[in-house]
């Protein structure tokens, strides 16, 4: 991507484009290990949501569905949170998945 | 309508802000200052000011309130001293870098250790890399026009750039003085409408203020600042002659006093500016040809400005109500010393540091630096590059 010139930026650091940090895709540096979402043992209570980082946490029709891999960085902080007795988000090695091909 | 007052620096500075009626003012009482947030509160308890003021809990919360304030899109002033301007450190430059117009009344003041309520420039010269505008005054009255002039040269669009105007704690902060204080209305329509560039309270337009930056982009929003106060010359040089057409006092860089056949200057600036002028009538009443120049803006530093005005001088002495610890000079000696370097002819240079924690300096400290500028002027040598004036050695 071309970085603009001293003479191109926005007076006063101030960033038009706001929200553009959808374009940093910060799954591209997880860690190695990465979240897998269980769904049955799920009870909805979207605290891996409120604790997520990185907004990685995939919401569909007001249920949590899964992880958007494009963003997680694969902290483990979902994992930590899943207050259900068998984890509905348990950390797995990166490769396997990738093996399978489901998702980055 | 234009009148007559008796006020001294607070209540000059006080006066100006409400006639102005910033949207906003943030401030934190510290001596010598403390009676510009005084009157401020009073002037706002009585309805005769609009602004929102806000009183928190430290300086740095002040200059915070002001960045948040003119963030939103307000035209927003503090004012402080010393310490309290040291407490304000981070937040300048952030004030700065993100080019917000913020105007600080600052009543210079010595910096502790030990403890002194005087004044002394120690504390803004410790802010002259900040990125802020610095003006000072002489007296009173300058302090007032300074105060309504830095509005106009700090949101001006092509400097967009907080603009502090220094006052010498107590000498002028305490001092009563009668001055012109121009029509309300008047000084309102000098100063303009304010136009926000981007106020964060335009919802309809999303943006991002003050987001990290880290090798690929901070150096370029650093070269952008800079922008600002390099546009910022010919502004205060027309803000400053419009002032002169509109209200009778034009303000320049500096002014110069008795300069015309000068063969020795004495470069000073704020209050002593006012005993130097009294020092330089007995000498020039004694036949010997000697000036006085009084700089008013020390950041942007008019370096051409004032090398061009002393190049024919024989001597020059450069007083600092400031030291710098470790350093060639003192900050306004070093500064005019640079500027002369690319001269092939050029004044013999001294410093001196005077004034330190509001020590007096008086008509007779000049006279002895114009005798001793006499001397070095006589045998082409500085013997002692940098001293004191009304030490006890
Ligand atoms: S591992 Fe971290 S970044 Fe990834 S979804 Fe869980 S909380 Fe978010
Ligand atoms: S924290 Fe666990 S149980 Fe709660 S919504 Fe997330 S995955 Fe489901």
């Amino acid at each position: 991507m071309r970085k603009e010139t001293w003479k191109e930026l926005t007076i006063g650091t101030i960033n038009l484009d706001a929200g553009n940090s959808v374009k940093n895709l910060t799954g591209t540096w997880r860690s190695g290990k990465k979240p897998q979402f269980i769904e049955e043992h799920c009870i909805q209570c979207f605290f891996c949501w409120l604790y997520c980082p990185h907004f990685a946490i995939l919401v569909e029709d007001g249920e949590v569905k899964g992880i958007n891999y494009d963003y997680c960085t694969g902290c483990g902080m979902c994992s930590v949170e899943c207050p259900t007795k068998e984890k509905a988000i348990v950390m797995v090695e990166e490769e396997a998945e990738l093996a399978e091909g489901s998702g980055k | 309508m234009s009148a007559l007052k008796t006020l001294n620096g607070n209540q000059s500075i006080a006066e100006a802000v409400r006639q102005i009626d910033p949207d906003v003012l943030a401030a934190y009482p510290i001596t010598p200052s403390t009676a510009i947030v005084e009157t401020i509160a009073k002037f706002k308890a009585d309805g005769m000011i609009t602004g929102e003021f806000v009183c928190p809990e430290s300086e740095h919360s002040a200059m915070s309130v002001c960045i948040g304030a003119a963030s939103a899109g307000g035209r927003v002033m503090t004012a402080t001293a010393s310490q309290g301007l040291a407490l304000m450190w981070e937040m300048l430059y952030i004030a700065a870098g993100l080019r917000l117009p913020i105007v600080a009344a600052i009543v210079n003041r010595s910096m502790s250790a030990p403890i002194n309520i005087h004044g002394d420039h120690s504390d803004t010269m410790g802010a002259r890399d900040s990125g802020w505008i610095q003006i000072y005054s002489e007296n009173c009255q300058e302090a007032y026009d300074n105060f309504i002039q830095a509005f106009r040269i700090a949101e001006h669009l092509d400097v967009r750039t907080p603009v502090l105007v220094g006052l010498d704690g107590f000498i002028i902060s305490h001092s009563m003085e009668v001055i012109q204080v121009e029509d309300d209305d008047e000084v309102k329509k000098f100063v303009g409408e304010y136009m926000p560039l981007y106020p964060l309270l335009d919802t309809s337009n999303k943006m991002t203020v003050g987001p990290i930056d880290f090798t690929d982009y901070y150096f370029e929003h650093k070269r952008s600042q800079l922008e600002g106060i390099e546009n910022s010359p010919p502004v205060i040089e027309a803000v400053g002659k419009e002032f002169g057409q509109k209200f009778g006092r034009e303000y320049g860089f500096f002014e110069e006093y008795r300069m015309d056949d000068a063969e020795l200057c004495i470069v000073v600036m704020s209050s002593a500016a006012g005993t130097c002028k009294d020092a330089i009538d007995e000498l020039r009443s004694e036949g010997k040809k000697v000036g006085l120049l009084k700089p008013r803006v020390f950041r942007p530093f008019p370096h051409k400005k004032i090398a061009e005005a002393l190049k024919e001088m024989k001597a020059v002495a450069v007083l600092d109500r400031c030291s710098s610890p470790g350093a060639f000079g003192a900050p306004l000696f070093t500064e005019i010393r640079s500027g002369l370097y690319d001269y092939a002819e050029r004044p013999r240079i001294v410093n001196y540091v005077y004034g330190l924690g509001g020590r007096d300096i008086k008509v007779e400290h000049f006279k002895e630096v114009a005798s001793k500028l006499e001397k070095i002027a006589e045998t082409g040598t500085v013997e002692e590059i940098y001293s004191y004036i009304n030490l006890r050695e």
